[in-house]
């Protein structure tokens, strides 16, 4: 990599510097920023990888890599700026960016870094995720040269079935949390290990070995489904949701298989907050690039320009919410609202529209109040607090639906509690159905239970059939999953040929 | 060294064309192969393998969006196209369809890359002319469009100074019409490859409009790489029912006869069009025959065989055959051709095109070998 990228010089440095101060002036808060130049398939490639310069070997990255070549060759898509959650934050500029972009992109990153460094949820990632990748990237290539590609990456594509099944707890977890889960942890060792002698060996992989020690199954050759011992419930200081996790501690895998979901599952931990920051993240920093921009580094030749990119990144679309627009005019409105005061008791117990809309206490609290909520909320709560029925008239939304009648989408309503309901649906859980693990020795028979907690949604059975095929041949026992369909509570069982519901 | 990720696109490629990791093929979605809609824009292939996880089902459930409207509107209007500019990667899902306006010969590029299709070794000598005018000299006279700027200054400033009135402190210089230089042409030959395809479908009753489809598409995609490898070409239709005659490209999509087949009819006037206009020595002869398998009798099937054999196999680079499936066609052509000549006949290709999926699996079949 180190021939694809390059240090930023000359005209760029200076800007760099000059951009920076602004930043720093505005009491912005940022690990050291890294900028380095690079081409647009380096630039491909990065943003193929999640921005990281190395990965393990997989076709997934292969394909993102195929999509956003092709995206830039026919000119649909391009991407200018990567910016990476580490320490030192690592940005990549494009160089064939113009000037002005190349100011926006450096606003636009120090908004990110300030985010990374200081929004709470983002506080237990891993900054020097660089080397992690790296060294998980190691681990993957030498099991694949042992155990066989095909075989490993086939291991790897039943992981990837479960990534999203998350528990965005795990990334919040209050000291007291944190200290009573590792006494239990440490008790569980002191049960099972005695062994502490061998320390050349990673802690990371000496964690996911107890899974071995748990399960005598996991023998070279695979025992009849028969004799396959009844696995015993424990207890489980694990959250019912960390599902990658529960399979680490209790499924009968082989040491690799045991290390590999602990990668993966480091990784998507790794990416979980920026999944749930989405529209703050991206608002705070289009926030900056804009003030910065607008107030400080704009020559005004270049006005034209940066407004052209400006609305391009901001542009609407009827089919589904920008979080860049939506995510700066939030950002802007509460800094508005908490600059004249409309907040608290008094103003929103005001009933005569002609006060409420020109309701100005001059409290100019407004920027002070954008770093708290920088600082406190994820997208869930930050829409939930923060969105009102004035910000969604201006913005214009709606909810649409399926008319199967015209075989079209239409537009549903503007009324603004439907719409937060449907905005918040969305993003609870990342967007992602909340699956839990209920047993692990359903119906005494040693197979894995997992319930959905229906939040008004169905799943999508086909996609939940071969999501099961995948769970069931890691846990090697049929697995059982437990859901609604049309109002109705049903479980269906998979036994890794095919999935029925259960009688 | 190349960068590894390479290494992994090359990995999913295989994966895609099923060379590799079997287990993921019904999980591959290859991105549909893009058709001509008449504005120019196609749709650019995207192949993706999706990973199954839970997730919601129901499309219908809908979401937020942001514009003008009443209720009731449709929401519509350019979908899939993603925000512009900047952005964190990987996170975003989406349809993953592009539609881009691209050239006739872009398309056959992304064809023949898609594809992995080799290109074509001609036979036969280089005997189609074709001229070209190549603008490589200068003369006195021709159209303002090409003027040459630079040299017509160059000639009066040369002859105000020759005349001596310039003045190097007022450098005007003022062109005469004599002083007016163009860029002139010269004709230049050049021999080329010639080739002719010659289409031949079967119009029976039997042939129903999806089958048409599936046939006129197919015919768009060969003609085009066939003609981005032939600069000229020369395209003739045949349609046939009981009796075969020649038509009009428009005529050959959309007529829809009825009645019994007799594939010899076809093979007839093919025989007679390639014996009247095309010396085999010096054309590329490409006849393409697709039908849903029905003949009327065994008898016929076997004159088939012997003007395939003893004529048009003789003179052409590749006899291709595309069955399309009927609901009423018996197949049994195809099984003739298998019985006579095997699969993989060095001169006759077959090719069973099942639906619109198929199609490009069958394109691959007829030009992937480069003849």
């Amino acid at each position: 990599m180190t021939t694809r990228t390059a240090p930023i010089t000359g005209e760029l440095l200076r800007l760099k510097e000059e951009i920076h101060q602004y930043a720093l002036d505005y009491g912005l808060d940022f690990y050291p920023v890294v900028f380095e130049v690079c081409d647009y398939d380096t630039i491909n490639i990065l943003a193929a990888q999640g921005g990281f310069p190395s990965r393990y070997p997989h076709w997934r990255f292969g394909m993102e890599y195929d999509q956003l070549s092709k995206s830039y060759a026919y000119g649909l898509q391009k991407i200018y700026e990567m910016v990476i959650n580490t320490d030192p934050c690592y940005a990549y500029l494009l160089k064939a960016n113009h000037m002005v972009d190349q100011k926006i992109v450096m606003a636009h990153v120090y908004g990110h870094a300030d985010f990374f460094k200081n929004n709470m949820w983002f506080k237990s990632t891993d900054r020097a995720m660089m080397d992690v990748m790296a060294n998980h990237g190691t681990k993957v290539r030498r099991y694949m040269e042992r155990y066989g590609q095909d075989k490993v990456e086939e291991f790897i594509d039943r992981v990837l079935s479960l990534e999203n099944l998350l528990d965005i707890n795990v990334l919040f977890e209050t000291p007291e949390v944190q200290r009573s889960r590792q006494s239990k942890e440490a008790q569980f060792k002191e049960q099972f290990f005695h062994d502490d002698d061998d320390d050349d060996r990673s802690s990371h992989l000496k964690s996911f070995m107890r899974s071995k020690l748990f399960n005598p199954v996991t023998k070279e050759e695979k025992p009849e489904l028969d004799d396959a011992p009844v696995v015993k419930p424990k207890p489980s200081y694990i959250s019912p949701r960390d599902i990658m996790m529960y399979l680490i501690e209790h499924a009968p895998l082989k040491e690799w298989q045991a290390d590999i979901l602990g990668i993966l599952r480091e990784e998507a931990y790794y990416f979980l907050p920026q999944r749930m920051t989405k529209i703050m993240n991206e608002g705070w920093a289009s926030y900056w690039h804009s003030t910065i921009m607008t107030k400080n580094a704009l020559k005004s030749s270049e006005i034209i320009e940066f407004s052209d990119k400006h609305a391009g990144v901001m542009a609407m679309s009827r089919k589904q919410i920008n979080p860049y627009k939506i995510g700066i005019e939030m950002m802007r409105d509460v800094e508005y609202r908490w600059d004249t005061g409309k907040f608290g008791k008094e103003y929103n117990e005001c009933t005569d529209m002609h006060a409420r809309e020109n309701w100005n206490t001059g409290a100019g609290l407004g920027r002070e109040k954008i770093f708290e909520v920088r600082r406190s909320h994820n997208d869930v709560t930050f829409i939930d607090e923060y969105f009102t029925p004035e910000f969604c008239e201006r913005m214009q939304l709606f909810t649409y639906k399926y008319n199967a009648r015209t075989g079209r989408f239409e537009i549903d309503t503007r009324d603004f509690e439907a719409i937060k309901a449907k905005l918040l649906m969305s993003l609870t859980n990342f967007g992602q159905p909340v699956i839990e693990v209920e047993s692990g020795n359903f119906a005494n028979r040693g197979e894995l239970h997992l319930v959905h907690q229906h939040q008004g949604v169905d799943l999508d059975m086909g996609y939940a059939s071969d999501t099961l095929r995948n769970i069931q041949a890691i846990w090697s026992r049929p697995v059982n999953l437990t859901t609604i369909q049309e109002g109705k509570e049903v479980t269906f069982v998979h036994d890794g040929k095919e999935m029925k519901p259960l009688k | 060294m190349d960068h590894p990720i390479k290494r992994d696109h090359q990995r999913f490629r295989n994966i895609v064309k099923g060379k590799i990791r079997d287990n993921l093929r019904k999980y591959v979605s290859n991105g549909e192969m893009p058709l001509p809609k008449g504005d120019g824009s196609y749709k650019i292939p995207m192949p993706s393998i999706e990973t199954p996880r839970f997730k919601f089902g129901d499309q219908s459930q809908g979401g937020t969006g942001q514009g003008d409207g009443q209720q009731g509107d449709p929401v519509d209007g350019q979908e899939g196209e993603g925000q512009p500019g900047q952005g964190e990667a990987g996170e975003g899902e989406g349809n993953k369809e592009l539609e881009v306006e691209l050239s006739l010969e872009e398309l056959a590029s992304i064809l023949g890359e898609e594809l992995e299709l080799p290109n074509i070794e001609p036979k036969g000598k280089k005997t189609m002319q074709s001229t070209t005018d190549k603008y490589s000299s200068i003369g006195t006279v021709g159209p303002d469009s090409l003027k040459h700027f630079k040299r017509s200054y160059k000639e009066a400033l040369k002859r105000q100074v020759a005349m001596g009135n310039y003045d190097p402190s007022n450098p005007i210089i003022i062109p005469i019409k004599s002083d007016m230089r163009f860029r002139s042409s010269t004709q230049k030959v050049e021999f080329e490859n010639s080739a002719v395809v010659i289409y031949m479908m079967d119009v029976s009753g039997s042939m129903g409009d999806e089958q048409k489809e599936i046939v006129r598409t197919e015919s768009f995609w060969i003609n085009l790489w066939l003609k981005s490898q032939y600069k000229d070409i020369e395209i003739r239709y045949i349609i046939h029912d009981a009796t075969a005659k020649e038509v009009d490209e428009n005529t050959f999509f959309r007529t829809r006869e009825s009645g019994g087949t007799l594939i010899s009819s076809a093979f007839k006037l093919c025989r007679e069009i390639i014996q009247a206009d095309y010396n085999p020595a010096e054309w590329n002869i490409y006849p393409f025959h697709f039908s849903d398998g029905d003949n009327w009798s065994t008898d016929d099937t076997k004159l088939c065989l012997d003007i395939l054999e003893n004529d048009i196999l003789p003179a052409s680079n590749v006899f291709c055959y595309g069955q399309v499936e009927s609901r009423y066609g018996s197949g049994q052509f195809y099984k003739d051709l298998v019985g006579h000549y095997k699969e993989d006949h060095d001169k006759v290709i077959l090719s069973k095109i099942k639906n619109k999926e198929a199609i490009l699996d069958s394109i691959k079949d007829f030009l992937g070998r480069g003849k």
